[in-house]
């Protein structure tokens, strides 16, 4: 029988529960017995090639390509799963989600004052993706299976629910797993 | 003082009468979640995270007296999701960004969620806007997590009575507001007291912040309630 499909994405996040699935200790060798990867930043498969079983999405939508990648996703995984806070909720950069996206980018481009004059520019390239009018919990694009919340996702969190996933077995979450920072 | 007995769950509870079934099941071991409710404060049963069922009526525990035979349901499945959409209802009515919140940790609503297990909110996120005031010396004031319990309104006064919070407006914009006047003259005990108090983020010393590490933390390792009744619900 083949390994269940496992597949990744950081939209707007910072990275930080990708580091956090890495920060399995050893069983990051029993997780290379366990499952096969697909589209993901960590072995570099930019597409998907094959059905997926389990899509692991860190990170909220702050732009139109987080929307695509998002619905390319909930295409080819049987199982979504929002990991981290931003996922969840938005997290850190939906601070910006009282203030308005004119506002937002003159400060970043135009008023802030590390900008060079010069370079005083909004940056409107057509191959730069658009900025959302806010950021937007990932279940409020597309139907999202399962939740891990934290900042990040405690290791063990991530492994108990991975492992959980692709034997098909309930969580066995303990007191200590859920963090929300 | 004459002495009654209540039931909780089918659990004999007995207490002098006069006392609120909140009271009366914190003195028998019974955990009832709240988070309006403060210890030698008036209840106002404002959050009605404490809700309970008695003959088919809810009613919240930190305000209704007990009166001898009533039989309280204090756990039943439905309730306690009632209980959990509360809280969920008050994570997407704020902006509640636990990662940046100093009170992480401390804090009596993240602290129920992890006792409930909420790992996303059922309702969507409201991102209200919301000012974070800083005019008084000693504290800030973060509206974005205020959750109206008002225990700060109820708790901190100076010494001839007078209120330093007071809430403003009504319904959904109201607020918490600082009397600018009183605030300024807020002793350094005063100031960590009106942290203290306030059940989430909202208040906060000017100055501090992250003391602890994490791990050592109030709720960290030991689930709020803890401290009444060993267990989690279910």
């Amino acid at each position: 029988m083949s390994k269940p499909v496992i597949a990744t994405a950081s939209l707007a996040g910072c990275f930080g529960c990708h580091m956090s699935l890495l920060d399995i200790d050893d069983r990051i060798l029993k997780l290379v017995e366990l499952v096969e990867f697909n589209k993901s930043p960590i072995d570099d498969i930019k597409t998907f090639t094959k059905p997926v079983d389990v899509g692991l999405i860190e990170g909220g939508c702050c732009n139109s390509e987080n929307v695509e990648n998002l619905r390319a996703f909930r295409k080819n995984c049987k199982v979504l799963v929002s990991v981290g806070e931003c996922a969840i909720m938005g997290g850190l950069p939906a601070l910006r989600n009282g203030i308005p996206v004119r506002e937002c980018l003159e400060e970043a481009f135009l008023n802030s004052p590390t900008v060079a004059p010069e370079d005083r520019i909004i940056p409107n390239d057509e191959e730069i993706p658009i900025v959302l009018d806010k950021v937007y919990p990932c279940h409020e694009i597309v139907k999202i299976d399962h939740f891990l919340p934290g900042c990040p996702p405690s290791a063990d969190l991530i492994w108990e629910a991975l492992t959980a996933l692709v034997e098909g077995r309930p969580l066995n979450l303990t007191y200590e797993m859920i963090k929300f920072d | 003082m004459s002495e009654i007995t209540i039931t909780i769950d089918g659990r004999a509870c007995k207490s002098p009468a006069g006392r609120t079934i909140f009271e009366v099941a914190r003195t028998n071991g019974v955990y009832i979640p709240t988070l309006c409710n403060y210890k030698d404060l008036r209840p106002v049963g404002s959050c009605r995270v404490c809700t309970v069922r008695v003959a088919g009526r809810y009613m919240a525990a930190c305000t209704q007296v007990a009166i001898d035979g009533m039989a309280v349901e204090n756990t039943a499945p439905d309730l306690e999701d009632m209980r959990r959409s509360i809280l969920e209802m008050l994570f997407v009515e704020g902006n509640h960004l636990c990662p940046s919140c100093e009170k992480s940790g401390n804090c009596e609503l993240q602290a129920l969620a992890y006792r409930y297990q909420i790992m996303v909110p059922r309702f969507p996120f409201q991102f209200p806007v919301r000012r974070v005031e800083a005019v008084a010396p000693k504290l800030l004031l973060e509206h974005n997590r205020c959750i109206q319990c008002l225990r700060c309104v109820r708790s901190i006064q100076t010494e001839d009575g007078r209120r330093i919070f007071v809430p403003q407006n009504r319904s959904r914009w109201r607020k918490i507001g600082v009397d600018p006047r009183l605030a300024a003259e807020l002793t350094d005990e005063m100031a960590l007291k009106a942290m203290e108090v306030c059940p989430v983020g909202s208040i906060l010393r000017k100055g501090v912040g992250f003391a602890v590490p994490i791990g050592r933390r109030k709720f960290d390792k030991t689930p709020i309630g803890t401290d009444v009744a060993e267990g989690l619900p279910r």
